[in-house]
């Protein structure tokens, strides 16, 4: 009951936030949070079943650059621009994917596998220079105020309500996957892969689609980041400090709740701008080194991630206020 | 309804199954036995389609099925179970003969896996709530899950692996009259893999007797039981040998 009601009441809390409160800078940090909050999102949609992919760092990059790209050499909308980034970066994961899941490449080979992607397309990005502006990044031509061909705002609560949508999306998605057979699948698949083949399933067809769709999402989130920003850098988008950052940020808030990608983000934001505000451009750097620190903690003391925890422990203790009788009646068989 | 011919399965040099051919029947359970390594287990990931085979043809019901991929082969209606349990622990029990309803069956129709699971799970007599989880069943619970998720993606054929090991006499006995029941009463047809001859010959109507990769006697349990060959490959060479390794097996 309380559930059921705390979503809408919550959603339309969020919908009237910028309303209400108009302050850019904070704004500014919650639109990021966000953005990548769906992001980390993506990412847990295959890590969650085991699929741990280090590669996504890589999908981001094509979904922003492609993007990007479009606009400034051919002129093409965003709004064409991001559906073919999407293609480009679900075609890439049927490439990388399809023979890992078919060779049955799992685990930490398929960890490399993605690794080295991130790599590549890091390389690309830097080697083609002349048209991405390699390691010093890439500014998509700015149009004057709001354009909605564009899709560039001057206006922050425009960017706020467009990433409150996506994300909601994002979650919209983890639950409907939570909620399908295909998590049955993927559950049993990454248990044991010939079990679940035994079972009848069909083991790479399940792997690669929810590779796609994790893959598709990612792209997205590439793309968005890149048109609020208006700059990309191989570091800020793409590579292997991207993905493992989503690694991280999803251990922390808890790969296996709908939420806890998203506690993940605020928590790893936060502490980005932390070090940035406290310490400068003497702690460049140093959130990585946090991270690091952090993750082997993480692993080690509370595997579930802090949301996740939170969670097992709020359903652990019983509600106060109810019943002894109505107490058990769940926990016995069902008649 | 079954019809295996000349089948061989090599990993690298070593050749597991060497020209292997045999019928099934509608309606019958065939056994299958012999000593460890004789290449019982390797027809069974064939059948199911594991791996594929070296050569050879594997005809179900009048359609080449050797080397498709198993969810294929259980779509097409031959089911198995594994000689040592693979539950999914993440899933309820419920939920893993769900997971086998609804995928074994093409992977359509929830309502209908949700019935195939119910029914699964009375006739192997587990729980059919929701609730109850994996790591509450003993060795026994695991066996019947195991069977229950095969007889829930609706087969036709049952190839059940290795079925009693790790059971005691009594449960031994039910399970082998479980999967009499299930070709009574649902029509199953069942190719039975097992180490225990006993329990086995009770209820088989046909053996298959398996040594190294060969098929070296077929026919009824009687007449298999007293062949010199199996004697002497299987059994051992004397009648004191038989009873010393079924004990041994038993155990």
């Amino acid at each position: 009951m309380n559930a059921r009601l705390a979503w809408p009441v919550g959603v339309v809390a969020l919908i009237a936030l910028p309303f209400v409160y108009r302050d850019p800078y904070h704004l500014h940090i919650l639109i990021l949070i966000l953005i990548w909050s769906f992001a980390y999102t993506s990412w847990s949609m295959m890590g969650r079943f085991g699929l741990v992919s280090l590669g996504h760092g890589g999908f981001m990059g094509v979904g922003a650059y492609v993007t990007a790209l479009l606009w400034n050499h051919l002129g093409v909308s965003p709004w064409i621009g991001i559906p073919i980034a999407l293609v480009c970066a679900g075609t890439l994961a049927l490439v990388v994917a399809y023979p890992c899941f078919r060779f049955r490449i799992t685990g930490h080979y398929f960890a490399l596998v993605t690794l080295a992607l991130s790599g590549i397309v890091l390389q690309v990005i830097t080697a083609t220079r002349d048209w991405t502006g390699g390691s010093l990044g890439y500014t998509p031509e700015r149009t004057k105020g709001n354009n909605i061909v564009a899709l560039q705002f001057d206006d922050k609560t425009v960017w706020y309500l467009i990433a409150l949508a996506v994300w909601l999306c994002g979650l919209l998605i983890w639950h409907w996957v939570d909620r399908s057979m295909s998590r049955y699948a993927m559950e049993a698949i990454s248990e044991d892969e010939d079990a679940a083949a035994a079972a009848g399933v069909n083991v790479t067809f399940e792997k690669l689609r929810i590779t796609v769709i994790s893959a598709l999402m990612t792209a997205l989130a590439g793309a968005l980041y890149c048109q609020y920003q208006m700059f990309i850098s191989p570091d800020t988008v793409s590579g292997i400090a991207v993905s493992l950052q989503m690694v991280f940020a999803v251990v922390v808030g808890g790969i296996y709740v709908a939420l806890g990608p998203t506690v993940g983000a605020i928590i790893t934001l936060l502490l980005a701008e932390f070090l940035r505000i406290f310490f400068g451009t003497k702690a460049v750097g140093w959130d990585n080194l946090v991270y690091g620190v952090l993750l082997v903690l993480f692993i080690i003391f509370l595997p579930k991630g802090i949301l996740g925890s939170l969670l097992e422990r709020v359903r652990r203790r019983p509600p106060p206020a109810a019943m002894p009788q109505s107490q058990a009646a769940p926990l016995g068989r069902a008649p | 309804m079954l019809v295996v011919e000349g089948l061989v399965k090599r990993f690298g040099g070593f050749t597991a199954v060497s020209n292997v051919s045999f019928k099934v029947d509608q309606g019958e359970i065939l056994g299958l036995i012999g000593p460890n390594g004789s290449g019982k287990s390797t027809i069974f990931n064939m059948l199911s389609g594991t791996f594929p085979p070296s050569a050879g043809s594997i005809v179900f019901e009048g359609h080449e099925i050797g080397g498709l991929p198993p969810h294929r082969i259980i779509n097409r209606g031959i089911g198995r179970t594994f000689q040592i349990p693979r539950p999914f622990r993440r899933l309820t029990i419920f939920e893993n003969v769900e997971l086998a309803g609804y995928y074994g069956q093409g992977g359509h129709n929830r309502a209908r896996a949700d019935e195939a699971a119910e029914r699964a799970l009375a006739m192997v007599g587990l729980p059919t709530d929701r609730q109850s989880l994996v790591d509450g069943l003993g060795a026994a619970g695991l066996k019947k899950l195991e069977l229950a998720k095969a007889l829930a993606t609706g087969p036709k054929l049952l190839l059940a692996d290795e079925s009693l090991g790790g059971l005691d006499e009594h449960e031994m006995d039910q399970a082998a009259d479980m999967l009499r029941k299930i070709r009574d009463e649902l029509g199953i047809t069942i190719i039975w893999v097992e180490h225990i001859m006993g329990v086995l010959m009770r209820v088989v109507d046909r053996v298959m007797v398996l040594d190294h990769g060969e098929k070296i006697s077929e026919g009824l349990p009687s007449a298999v039981s007293s062949d010199p060959k199996v004697i002497e490959v299987y059994l051992g060479t004397d009648a004191d040998a038989t009873q010393a390794a079924a004990a041994e097996a038993r155990r």
